[in-house]
């Protein structure tokens, strides 16, 4: 058997996953550009679909008034569509939740790249779908192929129209299967002139261009190229799990290099397709350096989209701190680590002089990759997109220069000047350089680059005005001295650049050794944890410190999301906060302000993931608005929420080996109360039945004692059974709840002689000595309960004391305690027993002379001395042997006196 | 005794019950006839037995129904209930409708057989109230209202008394804590005071008030007169 004819543990596995969720199939409708007929054709695909007795409803389909469009939609019955109020405008949007509700076999969903209004669930059609197909239901949908996110470059510079509403390459990765709709473009630009292609009004000049025949060829080859491409897929998903051999593509790993360039999504998107073609996996590499960290938000903000980009195409963001001088050996450096064979970098655009200074990163890949291949790629600036980039950053003002830094140096470069003036009689004119040149350097350390350029400049004009001849003027008389001056600026300049930059390196060093022994130390105080609320609260917290945002966390709790803690601690959430929170949940995918569902909500929810499905989730907010989390936030945040998900977990397993521990300990104890109950039972029936039937089947044979002893002995058993069974009941009722106390004020003298006056039989070997307080309360008690009690207890003595001996009673009072104490002289309870005594059919050992109990008289006792709000204890005797059983009932607070002298 | 023309009816469903209780009345010389059912019991009432022992899980109609509907016939032909059902509120029920006595099963013959005969003798004692009542050294003159234990008399105050009376009237069976209330203090009365009471009743007439000879407690139930054989 060949090793490699085995089909690939993935695709099952991915086979099995698909097979075990029952998502629902999507299919779709993919067309070169408006008017090919999709939505004609998904109509009589779905219309086929129902005459097989399929249960088709139309989510949303947009005729665009075409009569024959319209006659197709006779007969499928539509979902009405909700309104929604924005800004002044009615916009009506797919109701999901009444498809939900409705739950079809197949909805149809026109126009996958719809912007849904804002307000409404997810953002997008295309999500709408997904959670639709999620839920286990069909979808039949339709897109244009422009509005591929990966083709979205490609697209606008054949047509020069770009247009903003994408869809992920990953819907189309994930449908099951997409059906290419396409007519010639001759027949298609005909049927623009015959009317029948609905054209927006205001678009309408942009798009007569757009239909072009060379246009409409293009989009139409790319669309059938991304079908083919998409048969390709299958097929090769199919000759794996099937194990044919076949000519795989090579085990490529495509790294691309983004950063804070602007043309860095155009690169992302050229390896998304690279990645594509070469069925390779591919990764979004960003080199955080120092230079990095003192970027603008802008800057900040376009790496976070260009990794979220990366992200949403199906690559792995991945940010590296950049580690050496050069910023290509990290790159090369984690691309060789991870055996990738493809790097993508932009094409560089910066001037020759940055290049001299920091080197160029493409010259230095490609003279260093070795057998990596490098592509350089030009990248196109994003032209016109800039309206939603504004609006997420009008918020994030840039941070006011501080002047301190700079005044303070001017200060310490004044400082120097005096020191100067003092040590310029000892040390001469010559050596003054080095005073200033310490300040400088002190100044690059303290503050950075800027403020030290400034001490440069300001010790310079010193040096020249105070010490070089002539004194007192910024001219310079000897050349030799204007040398001097220049290599000091010069020097001034190289050291205060080199400090700054060693001040730089040690800062990112101390916030990222920070961030190290936070996470360090977080991890270990979850290590401590032993339950869920503790982790819990040490996540919301650590996640509160960190990122300086207010936390909730959600768990599940028979069902449904319930709030478990919160820093600070917050009580309540709003529906739409649990709205989100229970989207996140159940998607397993962040919902909420800045994610792709629900993003107008207030707080951002995120599961708590881990091996075996998400935990819980986790709502942070802030008091600002806009984008939450920066990415390198995102990451902290995922890291946290890692540690503290894995925690839960480990807390859970915790729980459940203690459950399944207490199972079999229930189990265990059930097994034996049956097999103790059933001894009980028989053992008594047995005595009776052989006595029984002895004296009526050999009643000549038997002599009169003989019969008189088989006689007793049907007595006595059946006796014993008919006490067996009354304490059964009595454990059945204490058991099930059904022990409601009557309680009414008694006279305990009263309860002790009635109990006495039934147990007179059990007592009639033994002697019963009775000291009753004379001041001792009526008591508040069940008298039945009671009466029960003490008769058990006397049973109890009255079996294991010796015949003859003195049983005694005695009461007293103490506070607000009622005590009564039952104490006999037999052998007394052995140490080990004491603990257990009062447990179901637990029998303390005895001698063969005394008739095993049912071992379930103390623990009724117990049962109804708890019921009524008292204690029971055992122990033994101080003054001899013996056993002593200690009552302990609370006295009632008002005691009542009545008037007896009526 | 002469138990000869005494005639008992048992009414219990279970044949062996039936046949049990046949043969053990029987040694005792009572003529026993007996119904399975409520209706059955009913019919046989035209036979005046001079006792009925009965279940009260009957198959057509509850015991305390057939209870009901004799007293409410106005016959007062002595009653002893005779069920497994243990409950304090299914034994006060059938004491308020007019139960004489209650055995519970599994019981021991000996032990119904003595409460068959005390309820023959209140029938007897109430058919001619004897002036004065005795049981061991209790001794109650209910003309001259003395109370004597071993022949020394004991003051009672009025409602000890009264409380005395009624448990000597109907000596042998038991009376629930409803029934003496009512007796002695009229109708809604805080039974606290029957404890408090008979509290001080035993402590006048019992040798040892804590394990009284006299006046026993039927827990959860009420209060009987010990009657002496």
């Amino acid at each position: 058997m060949n090793d490699d004819l085995r089909p690939s543990p993935d695709a099952l596995l991915e086979a099995a996953h698909r097979e075990e969720q029952r998502l629902g199939r999507h299919k779709i409708f993919l067309g070169g550009a408006p008017g090919v007929g999709k939505t004609y054709a998904m109509l009589q695909a779905a219309r086929a679909k129902l005459r097989e007795g399929v249960d088709v409803v139309v989510g949303v389909v947009e005729t665009h008034g075409r009569d024959e469009t319209q006659a197709l939609l006779d007969g499928l019955e539509i979902i009405p569509r909700h309104e929604v109020d924005y800004k002044g405008h009615k916009l009506a949007e797919m109701d999901i939740d009444a498809i939900l509700k409705r739950r079809p076999s197949l909805v149809l969903v026109d126009e996958l790249a719809h912007t849904n209004a804002p307000g409404s669930r997810h953002p997008k059609r295309y999500l709408d779908a997904e959670e639709l197909v999620a839920a286990g239901i069909d979808v039949f949908s339709t897109l244009n192929i422009q509005h591929v996110e990966s083709l979205n470059n490609v697209i606008a510079q054949i047509t020069r129209i770009r247009v903003r509403e994408t869809v992920p390459d990953s819907v189309l990765d994930k449908a099951n299967d997409i059906e290419a709709v396409d007519i010639a473009p001759e027949d298609l630009i005909q049927r623009l002139r015959e009317g029948k292609v609905y054209v927006p009004r205001q678009a309408e000049r942009a798009l007569r261009n757009f239909f072009s025949a060379g246009n409409l060829t293009a989009l139409r080859e790319l669309t059938l190229r991304r079908t083919a491409q998409r048969v390709d897929e299958q097929l090769l998903s199919h000759m794996q799990s099937h194990a044919i051999r076949g000519p795989w593509a090579a085990g490529e790993r495509i790294l691309v290099c983004v950063s804070e360039d602007p043309r860095s999504a155009a690169l992302v998107r050229y390896a998304k397709r690279m990645a594509d073609r070469l069925h390779a996996s591919w990764t979004a590499l960003y080199v955080e350096t120092a230079r990095s960290l003192q970027f603008s938000e802008e800057k900040h903000d376009n790496i976070a989209e260009v990794l979220r980009l990366a992200e949403r195409l199906g690559a792995d963001p991945i940010t590296i701190p950049g580690g050496g001088r050069f910023i290509a050996d990290d790159i090369l450096g984690y691309a060789q680590a991870n055996n990738f064979t493809q790097i993508v970098a932009g094409k560089t655009k910066r001037s020759r002089w940055f290049e001299l200074l920091n080197s160029s990163v493409v010259h230095d890949l490609v003279r260093n990759s070795g057998n990596i291949g490098v592509h350089v790629i030009a990248g196109e600036e994003p032209d016109a997109n800039p309206t939603r980039a504004k609006h997420e950053r009008a918020v994030l003002a840039s941070k006011p220069v501080e002047a301190s830094p700079y005044i303070l140096s001017l200060l310490m470069i004044a400082g120097a000047l005096g020191v100067a003036e003092l040590l310029k009689p000892t040390v001469g004119v010559n050596n003054i350089d080095l005073v200033f040149l310490s300040a400088i350097v002190c100044v690059a350390v303290t503050f950075g680059l800027l403020p030290s350029l400034l001490a440069v400049a300001a010790a310079t004009l010193c040096y020249n005005f105070f010490f070089l001849p002539p004194l007192y003027t910024f001219t310079i008389a000897d050349p030799a001295n204007v040398a001097t001056l220049f290599f000091f600026t010069l020097v001034a300049v190289l050291v205060s650049n080199l400090a700054a930059r060693t001040r730089r390196q040690a800062k990112v060093a101390q916030s990222r050794a920070r961030i190290t022994e936070a996470l360090y130390s977080f991890s270990r105080k979850l290590g401590s944890c032993v339950n869920t609320d503790d982790v819990l609260w040490a996540t919301a917290y650590q996640i509160a410190s960190m990122l300086h945002v207010r936390v909730v966390m959600l768990l599940p709790e028979s069902g449904s999301l319930v709030l478990k803690a919160g820093y600070p601690p917050e009580d309540m959430l709003g529906d739409a906060d649990l709205a989100a929170a229970q989207w996140a949940w159940s998607n397993n995918r962040p919902a909420g302000r800045g994610a792709d569902t629900l993003p107008g909500g207030k707080r951002l929810f995120a599961p708590m993931r881990t091996g075996r499905g998400p935990v819980g989730v986790v709502g942070i907010d802030d008091d600002k608005s806009g984008p939450l989390l920066t990415p390198e936030q995102r990451r902290l945040l995922d890291a946290l929420l890692d540690q503290g998900a894995l925690a839960v977990e480990r807390v859970h397993l915790a729980e459940d080996v203690d459950r399944a521990k207490l199972v079999a300990e229930t189990d265990r104890l059930r097994t034996s109360l049956l097999t103790s109950i059933s001894h009980d039972l028989k053992t008594p029936l047995a005595s009776i039945l052989g006595a029984g039937s002895t004296l009526r089947d050999y009643d000549k044979e038997l002599s009169t004692e003989g019969k008189t002893e088989l006689l007793s002995t049907v007595i006595t058993e059946s006796e014993r059974l008919n006490r067996f069974i009354a304490n059964l009941l009595d454990m059945t009722k204490l058991e099930s709840g059904a022990i409601v106390p009557n309680l009414a004020l008694h006279d305990i003298a009263e309860l002790v002689g009635a109990a006495l006056q039934r147990a007179t039989v059990i007592l009639a070997d033994h002697k019963v000595e009775v000291k009753l307080a004379a001041d001792l309360p009526m008591l508040r008690l069940d008298a039945v309960l009671f009466d029960q009690v003490l008769f058990n207890l006397l049973d109890n003595a009255a079996k294991y004391a010796v015949d003859h001996s003195t049983i005694s009673i005695r009461t007293w009072r103490d506070d607000d305690w009622a005590f009564l104490q039952i104490l006999d002289e037999g052998e007394g309870i052995p140490a080990d027993d004491l603990d257990r005594i009062f447990e179901k059919f637990y029998r303390a050992r005895k001698g063969d002379r005394v008739l095993a109990g049912t071992g379930l008289g103390l623990a009724i006792a117990q049962g109804f001395v708890e019921s009524m709000g008292g204690t029971i204890s055992a122990g033994n005797r101080q003054d001899r042997s013996g056993a002593v059983f200690t009552l302990r009932l609370p006295v009632p607070t008002s005691e009542t006196t009545l008037d007896t002298a009526a | 005794m002469n138990a000869l023309s005494i005639r008992i009816l048992v009414v219990d469903d279970e044949p062996p019950i039936r046949r049990l209780l046949r043969t053990g009345l029987g040694t005792q010389g009572y003529d026993v006839i007996d119904a399975a059912t409520g209706k059955d019991a009913l019919a046989a009432m035209s036979e005046e037995p001079d006792l009925v022992i009965l279940d009260l899980g009957l198959p057509d109609m509850q015991g305390h129904e057939v209870l009901r509907s004799l007293r409410e016939s106005g016959n007062s032909v002595p009653v002893v209930v005779l069920s497994s059902r243990d409950d304090e509120a299914g034994k006060v029920r059938a004491f308020d409708l007019g139960a004489d006595d209650y055995v519970t099963k599994p019981f021991g013959m000996n032990e119904l057989l003595a409460r068959v005969r005390a309820a023959l003798r209140h029938r007897l004692q109430a058919q001619g109230e004897k002036p004065i009542f005795q049981s061991g050294g209790l001794s109650v003159d209910l003309v001259r209202r003395i109370v004597k234990v071993d022949g020394a008399e004991v003051k009672l105050s009025p409602k000890e008394y009264e409380l005395l009376r009624l448990l000597v009237q109907h000596a042998g069976k038991v009376l629930t804590h409803a029934f003496l209330l009512k007796g002695v203090w009229g109708p809604a009365t805080d039974p606290q005071y029957l404890r408090v009471y008979i509290r001080q009743l035993r402590h006048k007439i019992e040798t040892i008030p804590e394990r009284p000879a006299y006046i026993l407690t039927e827990t959860g139930v009420g209060y009987r007169l010990l009657a002496s054989d």
